[in-house]
């Protein structure tokens, strides 16, 4: 279970705990300054990337955790790309990429070949977008989930193919418009019932640690990758990181993004141990999904000129997907 | 110590001798022995230091061998056919990438049609990809040269694909030398990976390069593999004296010195060639072989050699470019001469055996001046004939075999079933 | 020792589960005791139960170099009577070659006299099935036919099959199946001597 700090102090607006308020010991990672920068300046991400911002708090947090003992394992996509343009490497630790499809395979063999040479203090961490997980990574996420091997696998989440020009992936939810799910027509966006649960398909393997976090609330995430690289066998980490291209939000906006996805009820926040549910993240301050989807133009299309919902059986149906999480994962704590 | 075993057996315990580190392969006909017999060897405990890896692919298969190796372990995959062509991504990126696997390729044909029999259309798939590429005469050769490609992966720093004729060699039982545990340790030292994920010194392997220096990344891969033609050999001589057997390079010729005719050829065919060549010496022809062993990179100069003074060369080629013709012969052009001239005798498709008699007869035609540049050895005119009719004809084609027949096309082939 | 003056090439005939496969992996394994070169493999189709198998051995004084299918084989061993009626069960075998049948029966009953006489081919048969249920309880004759092999085939000793039968079986199956091999190979001596007594008379 997590140990959830009660919130004393709160910024205007943010919600947030702020650092310079709390003890040194518990501070987080990013605080530090002698923090690895596994993902340094210097690479090519776009203004306000959460999946940038994702990266270097798990990293950061999984080298404290490892005592620097860690190597990782990046499938294609935004991250590797923007990382590591030739002949420079944002990359400050010890870094492969492979394929768009095999980084949980790799990942495998890396963890594998450590143990047979006696090396099992060097931890692996395997990680994708959406894509490279849910979708064209998802046989070979399969198979290292099934084979229980010691690999972390974090996916960083912004729900749609970024890198390519944002197309749609089953981690795309509903309604929201990507390039091959365009906001037109009788359905405009992408369709409702479709899509992968994958924290849930995850937990359906029985692994010892998934856990889901946005890029909204840093102890949190930084928590629960220390978390993870307690356990060994595999593990999943799914961390939401808005992208400002993608979604159409304000570079700046992007963490206040993440918290009212999870604030709204979309994206629940919780850990769970060999199939079960073990803690969930409550939502603070409840807001109807409406204020999460209007900060993001890929929703820009069910809200009119002056703001009103255009399109309200929509709005309807995104709440009672809100709803039901709210009441499958208790999000509102013991509050009613 | 010599043995009376089935190539597959022979190659899984070279390749145990060989120290892997991490073993992983997803089953495929013919190669399932090899994997077989190497992972009961890991569970008895007759292999230490190794794990051996069941995954769900053969891409999944590639890509731990991958992980493994680049964090320096020693790594060995198998597999033939659909399998090479499901991994064929990361096959180039392991090229690329310049990881030593080592990986069996038990060549079988490629669909559609499905077919689980041997041709050499899987490796010349792959003949692109970066890997350095040995074809086996025989399960001693396929034995020995496992063992090789290890020493030449890693001095090279390039992947090697052992290719060996699936069930025609793996499922063969025959006499082989396999070198024991100290004959292999003498011959081959523990890994030294030139390239490593390793905590203590951060690298990233994997970058992203782009037109400004793509193609001297390339360039370099190149260079790096007409490099290994020096180091195959040298590795070659250096075998044969550790384990007192006769040298096999690049090339292996045999009676091709004074030859007027050359038949060229890959892998298990090469000794019913060796049968014919001496039956058709003895009756005054002068007819020689050269079998290819190192296939990529090509041994352009070394054929050369081998080819010699010849007039005709013959190339009996396994795999089928459709709409273009051999595959091996067009790469075997290359070295050749102007006035030399080339035949392609396509053979052994889908695991269609290739008798001495066959062979001899394509020889005797080409003697005589009656061999046509290219030909379908043993091909049943008469099966074809309905089809090549109609497309005269009509000029359109019948549905394929594989896509479902036309009425008379049903009626005929269920009429050639029931006799 | 025995030797083998130029290469003799056998095939086998049977159905998926009498262990063809294996027969030919016997024999070949039988040879390399005796200090011969031999090279077996199966010819490769559908394998289920039942189908018909066929496998194939040369046996050579020199190394064998090919490794293309026998197509003229100077022995035919058949697994199982019931393949008889295939007319291509013979395509191939040379003139005096010799087959060896797993039956009961004697070679007169089996009605080949034609294809005997016009091929001069010299038949010999065994119940292999029958000694094997008696020995080793199960109905697979293949270790069981290759005693007569020996006996008939001047190539091949009892011991070396004896051998090779002990190498390729866990101990239980090996020991059953070598005296079933043994009483085969008494059978078809016996049957030879019989039949070359009748002939010089």
């Amino acid at each position: 279970m997590t140990e959830r700090r009660p919130a004393r102090f709160y910024q205007v607006g943010s919600f947030a705990a702020g650092n310079r308020l709390v003890s040194l010991a518990e501070r987080t990672v990013q605080a530090d300054p002698s923090r690895t920068n596994s993902i340094t300046s210097g690479h090519r991400a776009c203004q306000g990337c959460g999946e940038a911002l994702g990266a270097r708090c798990v990293l950061d947090a999984a080298m404290r955790a490892t005592d620097g003992n860690l190597i990782v394992v990046n499938a294609t996509g935004c991250l590797e790309v923007f990382s590591t343009p030739y002949p420079e490497s944002s990359w400050r630790i010890p870094w492969m990429h492979s394929l768009f499809a095999n980084a949980a395979s790799v990942a495998s063999g890396v963890a594998t070949a450590l143990e047979v040479q006696g090396r099992e203090q060097i931890r692996v961490i395997a990680q994708a977008g959406d894509g490279g997980t849910v979708d064209i990574g998802f046989g070979a996420l399969s198979g290292m989930f099934e084979r229980d091997d010691d690999v972390l696998f974090v996916c960083y989440d912004n729900q749609a193919y970024m890198n390519t020009g944002v197309q749609r992936s089953a981690a795309t939810p509903p309604a929201a418009r990507t390039a091959t799910t365009e906001a037109i027509g009788l359905h405009p966006g992408n369709p409702f019932g479709q899509g992968k649960d994958m924290p849930r398909l995850a937990m359906a393997h029985g692994l010892g640690y998934v856990a889901t976090a946005t890029v909204a609330d840093l102890h949190d995430l930084e928590d629960k990758v220390i978390r993870a690289m307690g356990f060994r066998g595999a593990r999943y980490l799914h961390v939401l990181v808005p992208c400002p291209l993608g979604w159409a939000t304000e570079p700046s906006a992007t963490i206040e993004v993440a918290r009212r996805a999870k604030e709204c009820g979309l994206f629940p926040v919780f850990e769970a141990e060999r199939g079960r549910v073990t803690s969930v993240s409550w939502i603070r301050h409840l807001i109807p999904v409406e204020e999460y989807l209007r900060l993001q133009g890929r929703y820009g299309h069910l809200f009119d000129a002056d703001g009103r919902a255009a399109q309200p059986e929509v709005l309807e149906r995104l709440q009672a997907l809100a709803d039901a999480n709210i009441a499958a994962y208790g999000l509102l704590g013991d509050r009613p | 110590m010599l043995r009376q075993i089935e190539g597959s057996r022979a190659v899984a315990e070279a390749v145990a001798a060989c120290r892997p580190g991490v073993v992983c392969a997803y089953p495929i006909t013919p190669q399932t022995h090899i994997v077989e017999a190497i992972g009961a060897m890991t569970k008895s405990g007759q292999l230490t230091g190794c794990r051996f890896v069941n995954v769900e692919s053969e891409f999944a298969a590639i890509s731990v061998a991958m992980g493994a190796s680049a964090v320096g372990t020693r790594a060995y995959t198998a597999t033939a056919s659909q399998g090479l062509l499901f991994m064929l991504e990361a096959v180039y990126n392991a090229g690329g990438l310049g990881l030593p696997i080592v990986m069996t390729v038990a060549n079988r044909a490629i669909g559609a049609p499905i077919n689980i029999w041997n041709d050499h259309s899987d490796a010349m798939a792959a003949r692109d990809a970066g890997w350095i590429q040995l074809f086996a005469e025989n399960n001693q050769q396929a034995t020995d040269l496992h063992i090789q490609a290890f020493r030449l992966a890693e001095e090279v720093s390039l992947p090697v694909m052992v290719c060996m004729d699936g069930f025609v060699l793996t499922h063969a039982v025959e006499r082989v030398d396999v070198p024991s545990q100290d004959e292999v340790d003498t011959f081959l030292p523990p890994f030294t990976p030139r390239q490593v994920l390793d905590p203590h010194l951060p690298t990233s392997i994997g970058a992203l390069v782009g037109p400004e220096a793509f193609e001297e990344v390339r360039y370099l891969a190149h260079a790096r593999h007409l490099h290994a033609l020096n180091t195959i050999e040298r590795i070659g001589v250096e075998y044969a004296e550790v384990m007192h057997r006769p040298f096999c390079g690049l090339v292996s010729p045999y009676h091709s010195e004074d030859a007027e005719l050359v038949v060229v050829a890959l892998g298990s065919v090469l000794g019913a060639v060796k049968d014919v060549v001496d039956e058709l010496r003895s009756g005054g022809a002068k007819v020689g072989v050269v079998g290819i062993t190192a296939f990529r990179p090509f041994p352009l100069e070394a054929l050369h050699r081998a080819v010699g003074n010849a007039s005709q060369v013959v190339v009996i080629d396994r795999a089928l470019s459709a709409g273009f013709g051999g595959i091996l012969s067009s790469d075997v052009a290359m070295a050749l001469d102007r006035r030399t001239s080339i035949a392609t005798v396509i053979a052994g498709l889908g695991g269609r055996a290739i008798t001495e008699h066959s062979i001899e007869s394509v020889l005797r035609d080409a003697l005589v001046g009656r061999l046509e540049p290219l030909r379908f050895l043993d091909l049943d005119h008469a099966k074809v004939q309905q089809e090549l009719a109609h497309l005269e004809n009509e000029g359109c084609s019948l549905p394929t075999p594989d896509t479902g027949l036309g009425a008379t096309g049903l009626t005929k082939l269920v009429g050639r079933v029931g006799t | 020792m025995l030797s083998v003056p130029q290469q003799l090439q056998v095939r086998f005939h049977g159905r998926g589960g009498q262990g063809v496969v294996t027969g030919a992996e016997l024999l070949a394994m039988a040879s390399f005791r005796e200090g011969h070169y031999a090279q077996a493999f199966p010819a490769f189709g559908s394998e289920r139960a039942g189908a018909p198998v066929t496998a194939f051995c040369r046996i050579a004084p020199r190394p064998i170099r090919t490794h293309s299918p026998i197509v003229e084989p100077d022995v035919l061993i058949i697994q199982d009577v019931t393949l008889l009626h295939d007319l291509n069960l013979f395509a191939g075998l040379v003139h005096r070659g010799s087959v060896l049948i797993n039956t009961p029966r004697s070679p007169d009953e089996l009605g080949l006299q034609e294809r005997i006489e016009a091929s001069e081919l010299r038949v010999v048969t065994v119940g292999a099935t029958e000694l094997a249920l008696a020995h080793v309880g199960r109905p697979v004759p293949n270790a069981v036919l290759l005693g007569g092999f020996a006996a008939m085939e001047p190539v091949v000793s009892l011991d070396a099959l004896l051998y090779a039968i002990a190498e390729k079986f866990p101990p239980v199956l090996a020991k059953t199946n070598c005296a079933a091999a043994v009483e085969a190979f008494r059978f078809v001596t016996a049957q030879s001597k019989e039949h070359c007594d009748a002939a010089a008379d």
